[in-house]
């Protein structure tokens, strides 16, 4: 990968200096085109020097990735990010989050599919960098563009295509749609509509791990928590507060900023009065990196500190990733606010090519391997649909069930019994 | 109209002697236990068996009896301890946490402080500061972190320092608190407890008089429950925290020094279930929280007037125990619904329709509710008293339903 490009920033210390703010005072309706401020600022951003490296409070644990590729290029035998293994894995997972997504666009168009439907094509560095180094029992909570954090968490393509399809055999039993992903096997603790209303349940979840080990005396208990949202979340009071509460606590947990500079047609820069939204982490006791989001292996180089300071007890960390978001906000959106040479100059940093483009030129997997995999994956997601197109709807007596885990929540009758004991319960008809 | 007069005794003090849930257990569990009819007298004399009649009712063991029936007779061969509602309260939350490592408490000031009615005293100092958790001031997120501990295995126990606070905290109560269970189709349980004092007190003002319970009751997936006396705060604390359903407990700020003896075993109070105060023949009177205070007042005005009031608690807010009210409503006909809640869509407007709904053939005169003005509660002690029912107007609109 190319360590010239945009590195990873990290700031420790509050920022204490307004930056210039780019609205003038004169005419404060007069914003600055997008594409002037942030495009060509990823140089500005990067590290002059590596004596800013000393971090003061939290240990030299996170460091800028620039300066780990360094180090690893400077050693006589060229030594990668990656094995070939690794490798593979990760090009298998980014190409099953593009296809996947790529298929939804399809079937919604055809009507398979309806509602709101946000598709992740150009953030799959971001989901793939951070997911696939997590366990099992390690949590994600995501927001309304689930689909991909889903894939890569391990929920079988099946399970979530039926439940876009909104059949049965959905993940959540077609109950939860599109935005509302989850699955306890995988422990993904979903999918939210609303912004912002995730991260106090991801904080919830990392709170739980640290609770088994202290408490239950869980000693091995190291589960860690993701909490994947985006910048226009950044500028809501769930996650500060969350914030606050996780470093005050020392939490498990990752805040992981998916900033693709967009909020349906809000610019970040029209939202936020400072842009840079790592250096929020700081004021608030965590370290705040900054990484290129398009690139898989640079976020999973700091995935992988990130997660480590978590799982060692050391606390959270915020991590914004800037990367972009190839299509409209929802299949729902036209799009038509982003300016093309923006499209054009994040889709030339496309995460799939330059993974490609990585493995290939290292000699970690020939062309044909690579195909290979495009095609095993056009299977599973062709597989998919099928499935999901034979899946049966929810059938009428599905209606009742899950509102309650104790379904005597419905209450006692006017005959005495309680209302999940009338047979029309089970049949969905029953008056509750 | 027949007149049936009841002995003066069994009007309730203002602090409820244990005899009222010794009462609702002898009541209420008989004739369902043995799937009987009974007979209702109606005014003009004719006679009607149970128009349900007999009914093979397999219940669920525990739908009408609390944990054991032998409390009902523990109450008289042990003493029990005598306590306050908010240690009550206290008590049922300490046993609980106790008896399950996964239960803790999250709130403002509820550890070191103790809690600003002093529900959680003392339990910092023995369970520790991560199962007492003295949050920071963050209402939404510190509910949606109860609701995401609660997703991963753990019971919390989250107090709003008022209920009113917990406005704030909307977002996370209905959307994840309510409906998790059902969007994740089942995978996620959310058995959290969501409790607080509300209610109007002593001139606190508008913001700090407010009673949630009719915002909270169209949320689906929640349970409601509102405790009134130590006994049955204790119960239904209980009862929440072991369900594994989200369940709002609402305290009322007035009622925390309450005193009553209580059983010394183990004893949890059905949340779905109404409790029966007063036994009668004339009126229903349904009501709840504080309101069962002015209500008990009033009827010993009335039972002096030569009146029958049967009073029953309602306690579960959501869902209404139809049975209980049915069963009075089926016996006396009328109905008066007593309640803190402003006018406008509060939860005597929803028990009026489930009535209505249900009930309407035994209906002899139209239901009435006094509910607390639509107002924002003042500040001024005047103004403030006229807001909530009185008892002088319970007792007025008794004599004028019966007529």
């Amino acid at each position: 990968m190319n360590s010239a490009s945009c590195a990873a920033k990290i700031s420790t210390q509050p920022f204490s200096l307004n930056p210039t703010s780019p609205t003038s005072h004169d005419n404060p309706l007069v914003f600055p085109k997008p594409t002037s401020l942030f495009l060509g600022s990823t140089r500005k951003l990067r590290l002059s020097s590596s004596s800013k490296l000393n971090l003061h409070r939290r240990s030299g644990t996170v460091v800028a990735v620039s300066d780990v590729v360094k180090q690893k290029k400077s050693k006589s035998t060229p030594s990668l990010l990656i094995t070939k293994e690794e490798g593979l894995e990760l090009y298998e997972d980014v190409i099953l989050g593009r296809a996947f997504e790529d298929m939804c666009a399809q079937m919604y168009y055809r009507g398979k599919m309806f509602g709101f439907v946000h598709l992740y094509n150009g953030q799959e560095a971001v989901s793939t960098g951070f997911i696939k180094l997590l366990k099992q029992q390690d949590s994600v909570v995501s927001t309304y563009r689930d689909h991909v954090h889903a894939l890569s968490k391990g929920v079988p393509a099946r399970a979530v295509m039926s439940e876009l399809f909104g059949k049965t055999t959905g993940c959540c039993r077609g109950q939860g749609g599109s935005m509302h992903m989850f699955s306890r096997e995988h422990n993904l603790l979903g999918g939210f509509a609303f912004i912002g209303e995730g991260i106090p349940v991801a904080t919830g979840a990392a709170f739980t791990s640290k609770y088994k080990r202290e408490i239950l005396k869980e000693a091995d208990c190291d589960h860690v928590t993701l909490a994947f949202f985006g910048d226009g979340t950044c500028n809501n009071g769930q996650f500060f507060e969350c914030l606050n509460m996780a470093a005050l606590w020392k939490l498990p947990i990752v805040f992981v900023v998916e900033n693709n500079l967009w909020a349906i047609g809000m610019s970040h820069l029209r939202a936020t009065s400072d842009p840079q939204i790592y250096k929020k982490g700081p004021a608030f006791g965590m370290p705040g990196i900054h990484v290129d989001g398009m690139d898989v292996l640079k976020v999973r180089e700091v995935a992988k500190e990130a997660i480590g300071r978590a799982r060692r007890g050391e606390g959270p960390t915020l991590v914004e990733c800037e990367t972009y978001r190839f299509r409209g906000h929802s299949l729902a959106d036209p799009d038509e606010l982003r300016d093309s040479a923006e499209k054009a100059y994040y889709a030339a940093r496309d995460p799939i090519t330059a993974l490609k483009k990585y493995l290939i030129e290292n000699s970690l997997a020939s062309e044909a391997d690579l195909k290979a995999i495009d095609k095993k994956i056009d299977e599973v997601v062709e597989d998919a649909v099928e499935f999901a197109d034979e899946s049966p709807v929810p059938s009428r007596s599905q209606l009742l069930e899950n509102v309650f885990a104790d379904p005597k929540g419905f209450g006692i009758g006017p005959d005495g019994r309680y209302r999940c004991e009338d047979p029309k319960f089970t049949e969905g008809t029953a008056h509750v | 109209m027949a007149a049936i007069f009841q002995g003066v005794g069994a009007a309730a003090a203002l602090s409820s002697s244990p005899s009222n849930s010794f009462d609702s257990k002898k009541f209420v569990s008989s004739p369902l236990r043995k799937g009987a009819s009974f007979a209702v007298v109606r005014s003009d004399g004719r006679v009607n068996l149970n128009p349900k009649g007999r009914r093979a009712q397999q219940l669920i063991s525990n739908a009408v009896a609390t944990k054991s029936d032998s409390a009902a007779a523990s109450s008289s061969s042990k003493p029990g301890h005598e306590l306050l509602l908010f240690e009550a309260l206290q008590e049922g939350l300490e046993e609980e946490m106790e008896r399950d490592l996964r239960v803790c408490v999250m709130g403002e000031d509820v550890g070191h402080y103790g809690g600003s009615y002093k529900v959680t005293k003392g339990l910092a100092k023995k369970f520790g500061d991560l199962r007492v958790l003295d949050t920071p001031i963050a209402e939404n997120s510190f509910s949606g972190m109860g609701i995401g501990a609660a997703m991963t295995g753990l019971r919390p126990v989250v107090e709003g320092m008022n209920m009113g606070f917990l406005l704030l905290a909307f977002n996370q109560i209905s959307n994840n608190c309510g409906m998790l269970h059902y969007t994740s189709g089942g995978q996620f349980t959310i058995p959290i407890v969501i409790r607080g004092p509300g209610g109007v007190g002593r001139q606190l003002g508008a913001e700090h008089s407010q009673r949630l319970e009719s915002y909270f009751q169209s949320i689906p997936g929640i349970q409601m429950v509102a405790c009134s006396t130590p006994y049955n705060a204790k119960g239904l604390m209980k009862a929440a925290i072991r369900s594994e359903n989200p369940v709002i407990l609402f305290e009322h700020v007035l009622l925390y020094n309450l005193k009553e003896r209580i059983p010394d075993e183990d004893y949890i109070c059905n949340l779905e279930e109404a409790e029966m105060v007063r036994p009668g023949e004339h009126v229903t009177i349904l009501t709840y929280s504080r309101m069962r205070y002015h209500v008990m007042q009033a009827a010993k005005t009335l039972v002096n007037k030569g009146y029958d009031p049967e009073v029953i608690d309602i306690r579960s807010l959501k869902p209404f125990d139809l049975y209980t009210i049915g069963n009075s409503v089926k016996k006396t006909h009328r109905v008066l619904i007593v309640e803190e809640c402003m006018r406008t869509g509060g939860i005597g407007a929803s028990l009026i329709a489930a009535i209505t709904e249900n009930f309407n053939d035994y209906l002899d005169a139209p239901i009435m509710c006094l509910s607390s003005q639509d107002v924002p509660t003042p500040y001024a002690g005047t103004l403030e008293e006229v807001t909530v029912v009185q008892p002088a107007q319970i007792v007025t609109a008794v004599e004028q339903l019966c007529q």
